[in-house]
């Protein structure tokens, strides 16, 4: 139970990184599949930015008063800037998987007018 | 199938969650992700870029390369999705696209047309006070986009097209970009590194520090001109099936 409460952040992580994970396995429909890629990649963005939590610490934005010289900067009151530089980037490539997936997907639908998987493995198969 | 599946979920959890028992604790201010390369920034990004916003700092100097190429990423995704589905209607086979059933109302239509000016105002804003809370070309680029888009929501996507036209739109994501490695050849015409910014002292004679400030700003707004024109394009083109008519 100490285990759970001490590291809970990685717990949730990982029920939405399975959750994506075996929707993209089970799922037939190819816009469920994206819609369970997207999860799969929120949970590792969470993963990401949850490390970079400290107690007590605020958002990593240099207050004015310590701008202008006066006392010092203390890396432990600010949050750890790297992972939401990281994860901000990741989400907008995110924006990009999901577009090109689309665009791919509304192709598949004008060619075979279906985007569930086994009839399209169906239709592939007759067309060879 | 789906029993195979769940058999392998639970055992890659399984190993996951054994795996965080090595992890560090919640908060930990002291874990290796905390502890090497973060407290450098945080202690030495306003005395090397005038910029209270350590995020920002990061972004678009430490780590400038990355944010360049990943801004070629929305570029490229914004290829692709013209490549997979832009069509003409003249050369290409028609099928039967239906007229969106009701056009949006009056209401709608003023809504929008009040609103659309504060939105911008307010992606500007974001875009110029990145430097000093959260926000930044991403963030605005993306503000940017979602005007247009609510916009063609209640106009049509033709009516918006009229204006904020498809050469306009390929215009500002190449321009986005080039604007961003424009400033990094810069660097390199002064004898610096690549993406250097405080080579640009030399042209602006404000010192180092005030000039990468300038520089990331620069390159924010490159960003944001490239994210703008990569959401509405992607939006126009997955809206219309590539017609870029007759849609919402």
């Amino acid at each position: 139970m100490e285990l759970f409460i001490a590291k809970y952040n990685y717990w949730v992580a990982i029920f939405l990184l399975l959750m994506g994970l075996h929707a993209i396995i089970v799922k037939k429909n190819l816009l469920k599949k994206i819609v369970a890629l997207s999860i799969f990649q929120t949970a590792i963005m969470l993963f990401y930015v949850s490390i970079g939590v400290k107690t007590n610490a605020s958002i990593p934005i240099i207050p004015h008063e310590l701008a202008h010289g006066h006392g010092t900067i203390h890396p432990e009151h600010f949050t750890n800037p790297l992972p939401h530089v990281l994860m901000l980037t990741a989400i907008v490539v995110g924006v990009g998987i999901i577009g090109v997936a689309l665009a791919l997907l509304e192709r598949i639908y004008e060619e075979y007018g279906t985007i569930e998987e086994d009839v399209l493995i169906t239709a592939l198969g007759e067309e060879s | 199938m789906k029993i195979y599946a769940s058999i392998f979920c639970i055992i890659l959890g399984g190993m996951l969650m054994a795996a965080t028992g090595d992890f560090p604790d919640w908060g930990d201010a002291k874990s290796p992700a905390n502890s090497h390369l973060s407290p450098y920034y945080l202690q030495n990004a306003l005395h090397d870029a005038e910029t209270p916003n350590v995020v920002t700092v990061v972004l678009g100097d430490y780590r400038g390369f990355d944010t360049m190429l990943e801004t070629a990423v929305v570029l490229i995704a914004g290829l692709a999705v013209g490549i997979i589905l832009r069509r003409d209607r003249d050369t290409d086979y028609i099928p039967e696209i239906e007229e969106p059933a009701t056009k949006p109302g009056l209401v709608v239509q003023n809504t929008a047309r009040l609103l659309l000016p504060p939105v911008l105002i307010f992606g500007l804003y974001v875009l110029a006070h990145g430097h000093h809370s959260p926000g930044g070309g991403f963030q605005a680029g993306v503000i940017f986009g979602a005007a247009f888009i609510f916009y063609s929501f209640a106009f049509g996507l033709t009516e918006t097209e009229n204006w904020f036209t498809e050469r306009a739109q390929w215009l500002s994501i190449f321009l986005g970009v080039s604007l961003y490695g424009g400033i990094g050849l810069l660097c390199l015409a002064l004898q610096r590194n690549f993406l250097d910014y405080g080579a640009l002292a030399a042209i602006i004679p404000l010192g180092e520090p005030a000039v990468r400030s300038l520089a990331i700003l620069g390159i924010e707004i490159g960003v944001a001109l490239t994210v703008m024109g990569a959401m509405f394009s992607i939006y126009a083109n997955l809206a219309s099936s590539g017609y870029h008519e007759k849609a919402l």
